[in-house]
């Protein structure tokens, strides 16, 4: 897991391990300071100036390096961390973007936006913490207890002796709450769930009055969270005190044993200032045993963030492209040859079962089937956003897993259900068809696309900023710049799911006409609910549950009497009347 | 310029606010762990006099005395010692722990209140400010304030007692030494400022563009299919970097600032060392006349000692402060962001006509029940004479000549007059922003109207409690929302005491129970991400149930079965029918079948009712109607 994360420090290598060298190099002044601070004390019962500003000379010149050492070990490790954090941001995008929606579903989106801000957060918290500190304390511990060793390797024994059951008590805490880490997080996306949802649907609770019954559900999940956060907390209260409480007796016992070694030996053996050495060293020893559970604990929270990064990372898309896939598609011809799909591996129930058809291309076809009856499953399978899980797919005359990805989908352009425009001006918007489209190409697709008349109208006409989401243009008029956006892509094939139902029935024959004369070689497939947009259609399939139960003509189904003919009769009984 | 003046303005006021909010809560653990620290911070301070009472009284004496002279004094040094420290230990184990209980406890008060809030908010706050940003008050603004009220504000607290004893110390031994460390002090103190204001500033800086990158993610992640279809993976990756390079140098300078900010004070800290020895040397070489509390004597080296030890402890306690400079910065604009949404004013409701069970005499009189009786009633106390009336709950509406803006200047509805009797449909047709779903953002006062009356069963609904009023509509909205949980909790939502079978029954007569039973696990599949794992239609159907089950007098149906097929939607429309006989049910649709066997439909145009009757009066008028019917003209 660790190697996956590390691979995305990159450029940053050099920074990463300069801050932890010079970390070294501010831990090794750090550590001859107080030996230089116990030789002033020596001096100061002394007579003459002289050695005192010596010995200050050489403090002040070890603090300006110190300091040099501490800025460039900052600046560095601030400059790993905040750039390994953008590797990852930046890796984790690539490859989502590289996800099939199959991957998209199993992880759902709000979880992929939560790993790429908010865990990536923690675990470049954790990597500069561990550059800087995780370098530090152990580097720490060993100068300081070497110092101690060499000051009087007798009293540096009780150092040595308190920092394994420093250690174990601190590890093991660490240990004790890293699972119920785990169980917060959770918990945690709960609570943040419940907001989202309410920010969402403050209509839907503000219209059935459940504004107690969610407060009385929140209230609830707030107080999870509390009671395991609090306990958790509790416990690494211990930290702290349990530190101090070594810290302390190792005071008392090195002062003990430190003044009876004074007076015994009558300072032979231990000065006064390298007593009080001693017991700076012991401080540094002990705090630095202290950061390092501190690092136990972020880390702790930090590996279920890089956890969940590189369960992105890893992940393999369901949906590669194919190495050297064809990269022409010769027409519009579309099979389906006993094609099943399921979404999940484990579902019993097939969204597509035993599905077999011929399309020739430029035919125009007709799809249409009740809720929840697998049309856009249908075509998804065409552009291949899903791949079949039995039989096969053609377009063209070959299987779409043999062609290079984007190919197969510049030629097969979709107007989704769940239509999107994007943040920009509607030029920019169109040009998602074609970057290169020249002006003239724009107008030309929206005429076809009954846009042009709307669009002409706009106070800034094609430059017309769209808002997020399109939320300053209709319903209508966003699915007809979605159909000319798709237009631009001259494509193959060209499949709308549908993408005319808030278009009145008018511009939508006019929309279908203009398909005719604009482009005529190119295979039309309508989903549609009303019937007229589909009646002119060379074929027109009806699917029902996961399968095709009629096709044919609009007079053979309308002979039929089946459920093509229900709808005809529904939507068209009145309007005869009139 | 105006906007940074608000900005240091609730800052500035949120920290009081929030020292305020803990006690209130937290009154008597904050002072146990005030005592508590006091008392640790005093076992600290005492702990650097330590080393120095042991050389004078104990270790100088005994290298001429021996041992034994001063065994006795040795041993009740280190026993008074032991007992402070001991002391101090479980002073810091007590108020960690209870700090502990306090941080969390007001972190969920504090979510518990903004929550309370938001629900009682206008449905205009929701509609003006982007819901990224009130996620991230309770997110990111309440993790702040995590490490700030559990970490920064005890250790601030202690460190400035910490601070006041030891130069109440340093005092007690020498005044001319002391004055030096309070210069050292000052250059510490404009040090952390500058480098702490300009890591907080760049902190908050990161934030933002946190936020932003999130909010552009969030949209390629929304139109992702749209993204596939196009190929246009690499040109979103190339916006994406721009922001992410953004993001990345904000956020080295935040860091750039906090991190050499540590290394800066240290070793001033030391240099502070230094200056205490030599200017200490100088003292004694000249033998200067030392003045301090414990009076004025010739200075020692073994105060000169202790004075060091107190000089490193003042400098590292300051060093230790600045690692929380930008932990506060943050928190106090997090707690700012927080009040400021506790702050919010909540939806006005002045009505006092309540909804209550009634039963009904033979005379036809209505009285008040304690108990369910399927007959409801307005319960309507007159202020004036004190008494009550009761008026049957029947789904009778009125608009009279409403007018009605969301922004002052720019008005939505004109001159709406309509009627609504019980057991009628009524429609509304028109282009998008011609006001269709405002004129039911008013019924059911999501917002109020600016001039005429709203009539609900003849009572004006300002004078109706909003919650009874919403509780007599049912909505069914285009934009599903389902919640996390079963499909059956979802049903529910509608009436949460529904049994099993009534909401099996409701599924069944808005025909959403066939798909239902076809799930995985029937009514026990659990919905996650809005339901993301039914199509649209599916969601619309669950929606209905949802209203379905409430079982409400009156019914707004807005482009509720957009998404349905024609042949299904007539079986919704069949069952709903049966369902909603008697009551009042208000329709916006784009389909015409859809809306065509109303009661009466309006034709919306910018905001004016241009055309009403019923389908076939409008269709023999040959309006706009017609005209939409028959597909001449376009409905935009």
């Amino acid at each position: 897991m660790i190697k996956t994360l590390l691979k995305s420090v990159r450029q940053y290598k050099r920074e990463s391990l300069l801050a932890p060298l010079f970390v070294a190099f501010e831990v090794a002044i750090e550590c001859m300071l107080p030996l230089m601070m116990a030789k002033l004390i020596d001096q100061m019962a002394g007579e003459t100036m002289e050695p005192i500003v010596k010995i200050g000379v050489v403090l002040v010149i070890m603090a300006l390096l110190s300091l040099m050492c501490g800025i460039i070990s900052g600046r560095m490790a601030a400059i790993a961390s905040c750039g390994f954090a953008r590797n990852l941001r930046r890796d984790l995008f690539f490859r989502i973007e590289d996800f099939a929606f199959a991957d998209i579903d199993h992880f759902s989106t709000s979880s992929l936006v939560t790993r790429m801000t908010t865990d990536v957060t923690n675990v470049q918290n954790a990597y500069q913490m561990i550059i800087r500190v995780a370098i530090r304390t152990p580097l720490m511990i060993i100068f300081s207890m070497t110092m101690c060793l060499t000051i009087n390797a007798r009293m540096a024994l009780i150092f040595l002796a308190l920092l394994p059951i420093l250690g174990i008590v601190l590890f093991g805490i660490s240990m004790y709450v890293h699972p119920i880490f785990r169980r917060i997080f959770r918990k945690y996306d709960d609570l943040n769930n419940s907001v989202q949802e309410n920010v969402a649907a403050i209509r839907v609770v503000k219209s059935f009055v459940r504004e107690d019954y969610e407060k009385e559900k929140f209230g609830h999940a707030a107080q999870e969270v509390c009671h395991d956060f609090t306990s958790v907390e509790k416990i690494l209260a211990i930290n702290n005190p349990f530190m101090m409480l070594c810290i302390y007796s190792a005071f008392m016992l090195v002062s003990f044993f430190g003044a009876n070694m004074i007076i015994n030996t009558a300072g032979s053996s231990l000065t006064t200032g390298q007593l009080s050495s001693l017991i700076n060293y012991g401080v540094q020893i002990l705090s630095s045993m202290m950061m390092l559970s501190m690092i136990f604990v972020m880390t702790s929270m930090a590996t279920e963030s890089a956890s969940r990064i590189v369960e992105v990372l890893t992940w393999d898309s369901s949906l590669a492209s194919p190495e050297n896939g064809l990269t022409e598609v010769p027409d519009g011809s579309i099979c389906f040859d006993h094609v099943s799909f399921r979404y999940h591996k484990e579902s019993k129930k097939a969204a597509l079962a035993d599905v077999n058809l011929d399309i020739a291309s430029g035919q125009t076809v007709g799809v249409m089937g009740g809720t929840g009856a697998s049309k856009t499953t249908l075509i998804q399978l065409i552009s291949r956003l899903y791949d079949v899980s039995e039989g096969s797919v053609r377009v063209g005359g070959h299987d779409v897993r043999e062609y290079d990805l984007n190919t197969l989908r510049d030629s097969v352009a979709v107007v989704l259900q769940k239509n999107v425009l994007f943040s920009g001006t509607i030029k920019e918007n169109l040009r998602w068809g074609n970057k290169n489209a020249t002006d003239e190409e724009l107008i030309r697709a929206c005429k076809a696309a009954q846009a042009d008349e709307f669009i002409e109208q706009m106070p800034d006409g094609y430059d017309t900023y769209i808002e997020r989401g399109g939320s300053n243009v209709s319903g209508g008029q966003k699915q007809r710049l979605c159909i000319a956006r798709a237009l631009l892509k001259c494509p193959k094939v060209l499949i709308l799911d549908d993408s005319t139902s808030a278009v009145d029935t008018k511009t939508d024959a006019l929309i279908r006409r203009a398909f005719l004369t604009a482009i005529p070689e190119t295979t039309k497939i309508i989903i549609a609910q009303r019937v007229s947009s589909v009646q002119d259609a060379d074929v027109i399939l009806v699917l029902d549950d996961g399968r095709i139960v009629e096709q044919g003509t609009h007079e053979e189904l309308l002979a039929k009497h089946g459920i093509y003919w229900e709808a005809y009769e529904t939507q068209t009984k009145s309007r005869e009347a009139v | 310029m105006k906007e940074k003046k608000e900005n240091s303005r609730i800052e500035n006021g949120s920290f009081p606010r929030l020292v305020r909010y803990l006690f209130r809560h937290y009154a008597p653990h904050l002072v146990t762990v005030m005592i508590c620290i006091v008392i640790s911070a005093c076992a600290s301070v005492v702990a650097t006099v330590f080393l120095q009472r042991l050389i004078d009284e104990c270790i100088t004496p005994g290298i001429t005395g021996g041992m034994a002279s001063v065994w006795d004094r040795l041993l009740s040094i280190l026993i008074s010692m032991g007992m402070i420290y001991l002391l101090g230990v479980v002073a810091a184990f007590t108020y960690t722990r209870i700090m502990a209980i306090v941080t969390q406890g007001t972190l969920m008060h504090l979510r518990e209140d903004m929550f309370d809030r938001m629900e009682t908010l206008p449905i205009k706050y929701f509609d003006t400010h982007a819901h990224g940003d009130i996620m991230s008050t309770y997110t990111n603004d309440v993790d702040t304030l995590r490490q700030m009220i559990g970490q920064s504000l005890p250790q601030i607290f202690q460190v400035s007692l910490t601070i006041l004893s030891i130069i109440c110390l340093m005092l007690y031994y020498s005044l001319w030494l002391t004055l030096v460390v309070f210069v050292f002090a000052g250059i510490m103190f404009f040090v952390t400022k500058k480098f702490g204001g300009a890591s907080s500033r760049y902190m908050i800086a990161q934030q933002r563009s946190l936020a932003d990158e999130e909010g552009f993610i969030e949209e390629i992640m929304d139109g992702q299919k749209v993204v596939k279809v196009f190929c246009h993976e690499e040109e979103s990756k190339e916006d994406f970097l721009k922001l992410n390079d953004q993001l990345f140098e904000d956020g080295t300078k935040a860091h750039i600032y906090g991190n050499i900010l540590g290394p800066i004070l240290n070793n001033l800290g030391n240099l502070l060392y230094v200056l205490v020895a030599v200017v200490g040397a100088l003292l004694i070489g000249f033998d200067v006349m030392n003045i301090g509390f414990a009076g004025t004597a010739t200075i020692s080296a073994g105060i000169i000692v202790s004075f060091l030890g107190m000089a490193r402890q003042f400098s590292q306690t300051i060093g230790q402060v600045s690692m929380q400079v930008s932990m506060i910065a943050m928190g106090i604009a997090g707690a700012g962001r927080i009040f400021e949404l506790i702050d919010e004013e909540p939806e006005h409701d002045e009505g006092y006509v309540t909804l209550v069970n009634a039963t009904k005499d033979l005379q036809g009189n209505l009285t008040e029940s304690d108990h369910v009786t399927g007959l409801w009633a307005w319960k309507h106390p007159h202020q004036a004479d004190g008494t009550v009336t009761y008026t049957e709950l029947k789904g009778d509406i009125q608009l009279a000549h409403v007018d009605f803006g969301y922004v002052p200047e720019k008005m939505v509805l004109h001159d709406i007059s309509l009627y609504a009797k019980p057991g009628q449909k009524i429609a509304f047709v028109g282009a998008t922003g011609a006001g269709k779903t405002t004129i039911t953002n008013l019924i059911n006062r999501f917002y109020d109207i600016e001039d005429g009356k709203v009539r609900y069963d003849g009572i004006n609904i300002n004078k109706i409690k909003k919650p009874d009023l919403r509780r007599s509509l049912g909505i069914v909205l285009q934009d599903v929302n389902l919640f996390t949980g079963t499909v059956m909790d979802n049903i529910r939502y509608g009436r949460l005491d529904a049994t099993d079978e009534e909401c099996i029954a409701a599924a069944k007569l808005t025909n959403a129970d066939s798909f239902i039973t076809r799930l995985p696990q029937g009514y026990q599949t659990m919905l996650t991400g809005n339901g993301a794992n039914l199509s649209q239609g599916q969601r619309q159907l669950l929606s209905i149930a949802r209203a379905a089950v409430a079982d409400p007098p009156c019914m707004i149906l807005d482009e509720a079965t957009s998404s349905i097929d024609t042949r299904t939607e007539a079986l919704v429309q069949n069952g709903m029918d049966n369902l909603m006989e008697g009551r009042t049910v208000f329709v916006i649709a784009h389909r015409l079948s859809t809306v065509r066997n109303s009661k009466a439909i309006m034709v919306l145009d910018h905001g004016r009712i241009i055309e009403r009757g019923d389908h076939d009066s409008l269709i023999a008028q040959k309006g706009t109607y017609y005209q939409l019917y028959t597909g001449a003209f376009e409905l935009e």
